[in-house]
Order: structure tokens, then sequence, then C-alpha cells
């Protein structure tokens, strides 16, 4: 007996929307029998990792926290998955963005005369920094053939290792007793708070931001349709007159671009201060981000707020229930593998066909 | 040798064949009985269901209902190897050669494995002598042409002793001269009791080689003939259901200005197997339709991609649209410039097969219709753009703006052809318009581009159907390992000589030709 796959010839609109959702739901029943193997109870469980985050407004406000680094790196990567081009090192942009634009917080730390202008520049500077560390992989492909999956990946542990040294040296705090931080920034280098007393800052409009701006130019700009064009089918876009070698570079710096700058958003919002380690992984996290949504920048949003709710959730697990950070992981795994596999299945039928495989 | 068979049992039968892909019958009651001793002629448009019968006879497919039958035996044909088994060989039209190694490396790969390479060999040339099929054992495959290597594939077929040979579109990339040599062969194969199904387009050899035919449109026999007693119209006629007009030329236009000059174009090669350019010069007038013959892989691709704009020429002057030199210049510019083009591959090259066809007609006419505003794209624009086109070349498909990959192949490239047609280029690049293209369609195509000719432009029609040249080029060249022949008005040259140079074998006029003497050759052929 051989598996054939044949495409749908009428696809519903209504399933392609619906199984993302079962996908989530058969997700959601392997990660409870897992629970119950490990003698925990599934509806507690459920309640804990899915519930819990979202009846409180603190939990709700890191849940839009995290989930903003997120949608906004995964935004920018799926221009570049997009065009068929890895960028694998959206970590190590972040950590630049954060590092360069936080330094010029701790340069004009103290600074007297009126100070507006530092919280723009940051932003300008992290987002810069950002795009010149992913044309480094870009150059290196366009120019000498060097495969940026290995490049981009590479250049993560530069970044973080740089982001250290930093933290350590240079940029220490000189009256901080020796942590290994740097000083806490001015009020002026810092996002402003959405709502006073709260932790939900300016960065999450920026991810919002982001999703409608990535919306319209991949729908409505010659530039979406160029990024389209060359993912569907690369000589057809050469056909087109649209150059790969630009294409390339371009997707790279937009990816870079919006890795910078949640990477500055991250150290001017939530942490406050340049220390040795700025990211949870989110650069990585992204990429399961972007393909949980479909390269979508809606569907992105949706995908960070579900992977974020199980961040949240998967810590009050371990604090309430004693569950692993690692089942967490897993779930996350199991989700997107979930996931692509019911889009396969709305796009594709599964024949079983008698007879042996020729 | 396979015994002969005569009597009212047939070899094989195939009886109320259906297959069905979802809800689409490929095939639906398809009855086909083959007699030893006969070439039996399958014909029918693309998309008659010809192949999938094709793949029933040979094990790759499984029909849904009806049976195989062998001498009056119900038999099953799960694989291939059964097929094999039951004495049925195919000549694909596809070659599955591996290019890197020999020729006796290829067969030995589909033969059993206790065969030595010394029997091998031994096989190969008693084959060989007996056909006529001479081929060199050691030479690597890479090194061959495609006549050489359609003779491996049947080779590789005879040596199983098949008494069923099938072959699908096999002159489809043989010059002439080769198709000759092969019908000779498929005679020989004949007159030894063995059956064959043959399975072409090409009406002309149909009519000449086979002594019954059967013909599919839309999965089900529609006619079955004697083809010898039939004309070339009326088996098209059978094939489509209507009949097919012949295109007419615009008579009497006089040229316009030379609005295509290729001067000295040489072009080296990138990939392993590409094929260099070597001097070529060519001019196109306004209102006249040049065709370039040549078996495939003989440097159309790279003609096309060097008119095109997706390789650059070596210096701006070796080509010129209009009197501008454009040799440096990307596709849009050369668009902007007036030019259109229809590369030959319509998935993936001319199309994107995933984005709908609004999607595509801004594929090739965002910078020259108006399609964008400051990078903004006009949708309202570009779908109306996609409508006209499809409206005005009948494109048949499933929903108002469905993928360009799910159109058959001939209403895909009348959208492709319509879309360029349509931009009233000045100038107009073709590879190969009606390849796997049905007789309607492509007459309709034909049409249009003659009547684009008639409203002044210059057209340049990349071809290996001699007889489109023949119907719709004023003059024609010869495409040949690089090299382009002087083109001369299709009035005064023969099938003949153009299928020598197609070989290699012209001799004279590969020579290129000054621009002036092209003008007085260049009087309209029709």
């Amino acid at each position: 007996m051989r598996i054939d796959l044949s495409p749908r010839t009428n696809r519903s609109r209504l399933m392609d929307g619906f199984a993302p959702i079962l996908a989530f739901v058969v997700a959601v029943a392997i990660g409870g029998v897992v629970v119950a193997v490990m003698g925990r109870s599934p509806a507690t469980a459920f309640v804990t990792y899915f519930i819990a985050p979202l009846s409180e407004v603190w939990s709700l406000q890191e849940v839009a926290l995290k989930a903003a680094p997120l949608a906004l790196i995964a935004i920018g990567l799926a221009f570049c998955f997009r065009a068929n081009v890895w960028n694998i090192g959206a970590e190590g942009q972040f950590v630049i963005g954060g590092l360069f634009g936080g330094w010029i917080a701790v340069a004009t730390h103290g600074a007297g005369g009126s100070t507006f202008w530092v919280l723009p520049l940051m932003l300008a500077v992290g987002t810069l920094a950002g795009v010149a560390y992913a044309l480094i992989p870009a150059i290196l492909k366009v120019w000498l053939g060097v495969s940026e999956i290995l490049t981009s990946l590479m250049l993560v542990y530069v970044a973080e290792l740089l982001l250290d040294y930093m933290a350590r040296g240079p940029l220490r705090d000189p009256a901080g007793y020796n942590f290994p931080q740097s000083v806490t920034f001015d009020d002026a280098a810092r996002l402003p708070y959405l709502m006073e007393g709260d932790t939900l800052h300016a960065g999450v409009l920026i991810a919002l931001t982001a999703v409608v701006v990535a919306t319209i130019v991949l729908a409505r700009t010659l530039f979406g349709f160029e990024v389209r064009v060359v993912g569907a089918s690369p000589r057809a876009a050469r056909f087109a007159g649209f150059s790969d070698v630009r294409l390339t570079l371009a997707v790279f710096a937009v990816s870079g671009g919006a890795a910078g700058l949640a990477g500055i958003a991250e150290v001017a919002g939530k942490i406050g201060q340049l220390q040795p380690s700025i990211s949870p992984g989110y650069g990585f996290t992204a990429i399961i981000v972007a393909f949980l949504g479909r390269l979508s920048p809606v569907g992105i949003l949706v995908a960070a707020l579900v992977i974020a709710l199980t961040t949240i959730g998967g810590e009050g697990a371990q604090i309430d229930l004693k569950l692993p950070l690692d089942l967490t992981r897993a779930f996350q795994g199991l989700l997107l593998a979930l996931v692509l596999g019911a889009d396969a299945l709305s796009r594709y039928r599964v024949l079983f066909v008698p007879g042996t495989a020729t | 040798m396979p015994p002969v068979t005569e009597g009212p049992t047939p070899l094989f039968g195939a009886y109320g064949i259906v297959k069905r892909f979802g809800d689409f019958k490929a095939n639906d009651g398809v009855d086909l009985e083959i007699r030893a001793g006969e070439i039996h002629a399958l014909l029918g448009e693309n998309g008659a269901g010809k192949s999938t019968l094709m793949k029933i006879l040979y094990g790759l497919l499984e029909p849904t209902e009806g049976v195989v039958t062998h001498r009056g035996d119900i038999v099953k044909l799960a694989n291939p190897e059964a097929a094999r088994a039951l004495g049925i060989g195919m000549v694909f039209q596809h070659f599955s050669l591996c290019e890197n190694l020999t020729v006796a490396e290829n067969i030995a790969l589909v033969m059993p494995r206790s065969l030595g390479a010394r029997a091998l060999k031994k096989k190969m040339s008693t084959v060989g002598t007996t056909y006529g099929l001479h081929l060199d054992p050691d030479r690597p495959v890479w090194s061959l042409s495609a006549g050489e290597r359609q003779r491996i594939e049947i080779i590789r077929c005879l040596l199983q002793d098949p008494r069923l040979v099938i072959l699908d579109e096999p002159t489809s990339v043989l010059t002439p001269g080769e198709a000759e040599g092969l019908f000779t062969v498929l005679e020989r194969l004949r007159d030894e009791g063995r059956a064959l199904l043959y399975i072409s387009h090409r009406l002309d050899e149909v009519r000449r080689l086979c002594s019954r035919a059967t013909i599919l449109r839309g999965g089900k026999v529609v006619g079955a003939c004697d083809p010898r007693q039939e004309s070339a119209r009326s088996l098209a006629a059978m094939m489509v259901g209507v009949q097919v007009g012949e295109v007419k030329p615009p008579s009497g236009v006089p040229l316009g200005p030379e609005r295509l000059v290729l001067s000295n174009l040489s072009l080296t090669t990138s990939g392993l197997h590409g094929t260099a350019l070597v001097d070529i010069s060519l001019t196109v007038a306004g209102g006249e339709i040049v065709g370039i013959a040549g078996i495939a892989g003989n440097g159309q691709a790279e003609l096309f991609d060097a008119l095109s704009g997706e390789a650059l020429a070596p210096e701006a002057g070796m080509v010129a649209f209009d009197g501008q030199p454009v040799g440096r210049l990307g596709i849009t510019q050369r668009r902007r410039h007036g030019a259109c083009f229809v590369p030959e591959e319509r998935n993936g090259h001319a199309a994107a097969p995933t984005l709908s066809l609004s999607d595509n007609a801004l594929l090739s006419r965002h910078a020259t219709a108006g399609l964008s505003r400051f990078g903004f794209l006009r949708s309202a624009a570009t779908k109306a753009l996609a409508q006209h086109v499809i409206g005005a070349f009948d494109v048949r498909k499933a929903g108002p703006d469905p993928a360009a990959g799910t159109l058959s192949g001939g209403n895909l490239q009348k959208f492709l052809m319509g879309r360029e047609i349509m931009a009233e280029p000045g100038i107009l690049v073709v590879n190969q318009p009606t390849w796997g293209v049905d007789a309607l369609a492509a007459a309709h195509i034909r049409q249009a581009l003659l009547d684009l000719a008639g409203r002044g432009a210059a057209l340049l029609v990349i071809s290996q159907d001699l007889d489109e040249l023949f119907e719709i080029a004023g003059r024609i060249a010869v495409l040949h390992d690089g090299t382009l022949s002087r083109a001369v008005p299709a009035s005064e040259t023969s099938r003949e000589a153009v299928g020598l140079l197609m070989g290699g074998s012209g001799g004279v006029g590969t020579e290129a030709v000054a621009p002036s003497s092209t003008r007085e050759a260049a009087s309209h052929a029709h």
C-alpha cells in the first residue's frame, strides 16, 4: 500500500480557518494525556496553562509584553521566509539592536537639557544596528554565495558574547558594586507606560503598528508582491524583472530592523538597563511564531499571543504543579507540528492506494 | 522473437476503463484493442486522457473501473514490473537517463543484475545491428543528441523483447531526419509482429505510420478510423470536435523599419550543460515574423534569455530594439522599450503557478501598464487587465480569479500569450508559442501572432514545430549548437532543407548576414 497526497479541488475557506483551531485542540488533548501520565490532573493543568494567565490583569499584561517582541520579530522574519531566504539569526539582531540602542541611553545618562530626542534616537539606532547586523549574512550570501542559514545563526553567538562583554566591561555601571549591568536608564530613555502603575509599555503599540504596516505592505505594494513572487517562483520573479540580490538584501534588512527594534524596545521598556543577557530566546521562538501564523501578519499576532500565553502559563505550572518548563517547550513544538500538519491536510487529501509502491 | 498472433483475439485489450481523480474522470469508459503487427495511434488533445490510459496500460496507474486483457485473459497490472512481465514496454517522452553515466551503464540500470557487462554489450550490439540503432556503449549520455538519447530508451525497451511498445510523442525532440530513422525502426518492429501504440499530435506522422487510430476527447472514445484514409484536418476535427480553421496571414503588408537587431551576439554559458551563443546576427522588421527552428537544447533558452534581458549581453550594441542599444539593460527596461516576451516554460517562468491570474498579469506588466503608483498596487486596474485578457483570449478556468497552476496548459498559454499580445508590443519574442497546446487553441494563438505582426510589430518566434514555423513565419533561421543560420524566406526553403540545418549538416548559410541583404530577403512569404 502506498499513501498519496492529492490536492483538494474545492477547498473550503471555513476549513482553512478552522484547521489551526483543530490543531490546537488536538495539541491540548495530547498535552493532557502527557500531564495525566506525569500524575497531575489534566483539568487543573489546563486551567493553570490557559485560563489562569487570562484571569488577572497583571498576567494579561505579561502575556502582551511577551507577545509583542515575538510578533515584531516574526513579522520581519515572514518577509524573509516568504522570499525563501532563511534568516535564523533574529536572536542576534535583537541583541545587537538592544545593545546599540541601549548604548545611547548609557551615553546620555544624567545629561542635562532637553532630552526628548533620546528615546527616538535609541529606537532608530537599535533598528539600524539590527539592519546592519542582518546585512552581514545577506551580503555574504549575494556576494560569495555563503549559506545564510549558517552565518546568521553563528552571528547570534557573536552578538550574545559582545553584549556579555559590553555589559560586564565598558558599559558597566561604575557605581554598581561590580554587578554586570549598566546604569538604570533615565526616564527619557524609557518607553512610556500605557497606564500609570502598570507594566504594559509602548512597545506593545510598536508591535501592533507593525502588524498593520506589514499587512498593507505584503498585500498592497509592489515590494510585497516581489516578496510573494520570489517565494512562489524564483524564475518567474526574474522574468518579472525583480532582482533576487536586491530582494535578499531588502528582506534581511526588514527582518533585521524588526528584530533590532524589538531588542531596543525590550531594553528601553521592560528591562531598563543593559544586562549580559536580554532575551529568553525571543529570536528563535519567533521562527516558530512566524510559521504558526502562516507567515501572515495577523496570523503571527495570534500565534505570538498563544505562544506567550503558554509560556506564562508554563511558568505558573512550574510553580503550582511542579511541571517542568521543558513540557511547555515540548507543547509549543507539538503545536507547530500539528498546525503545519493540519495545514497540509486542509490542502491535500490523503489517499490510501492498495498495491505495491512504484 | 515474439510469436506472431493473428485472429480475432486482440493482443491487448482495455475495456470500460474509468479513472477518477477526485471528481474528475480522466478516462470515462474507454475501450481499446491492440492487435499484434499493427501500429495503433492514440489521438487526442491535451487533457483528453491519452497519458492516463497509457499509464494504466504500463501499470503506473490503476483504473478505478474496467479491465485490461492479454490474449483474452484478464490481467492485473499492479506496477510496471507486472506490465513488463507481460511484454509491455514503454518509451517515454521525457527521457529518464542519468546524464553522467555512459550508454551501457544507463541500460544496465534497468536490466536484471545477473546480466554481466560483457553480455549486456553483446546484446546491445545485436539489437543495434538488427534495427539500425547504433550507439557507442561507452559514451556518456550528456554528450549525446536527443535522437541518440531516444535510441537508448528504445534499446532499453527492446532488450526486454516486448510484444507491445508504447511510444509517447516520440518525435517531439527529433529532427525530421532522425524521425525518418525512427519510423524505419518502428515499421520493422511492426513487421516482426509486435504491436505498437503510438501517441502523437503530429497528424502527418500518424497518417504515414498507423493503420488504426483511436481518438479520445474528454476522457471518452469519440471515434476510430484508419488514419491513412483521413486528412490531417479531418483527424484534427475529430480530436477537437469542431473544424479547425486555417490561420490566415494578413496579405500584402509592407514591412516596416528594422525593429529588432542582433549584431554578432556571443554569450558564454554558466551552466554545465548550457549552450554558448556564437556570433548571432539577425534583424526583424516591423510587420514581420521570423521563425527560429532548431532541436531543443541548441541554445533556444539562452537566446531567449539574451533577448529578454534575463541574461545580459557583453556589449550594449549587440541587442538593439528600435535602434536603441539594450544589450546591457534588464528585462523591465527592455519592456519599457516596447518589447514583450513569452518564455517556453509556462509554470514557474512565465507564470507563478500558485499566484492568481491577476497577480500573474502584474508579473510581467507591473512596470508598463500603470499597475502601481508610488510603490502601491492598483489592484482594481490589475484585475481589470486580467479579465480583459481572459475575455479576449477565451481563457477557460474555474472561479473568477484562480491560481495560474489550476488552468490547463492550453488555457494558461492563451492567458500568457494574451497578457503580452494585448500590451501591443512593438517587439515580441516567443519561445514555443503552442507547446503542448491543443489544435484549436494553437490556431487561435497563431492567428493572434499574425494579427500582431499585421499591426506593425516585429515578432521573433522560437519553435521546434516546423509546421508551425512554415505556417506563420515570413523568414526562417535555424539555431544549431549556439549558431544561427541565415534567415531565408519560408517560401524559398523546405522542411527538408531546414531539417538538415537542424541536424547541423547545412554546410552553407551559417555565416552572419549583413542587415542590407536581409531587407531584400524579407519580402513576406505569404
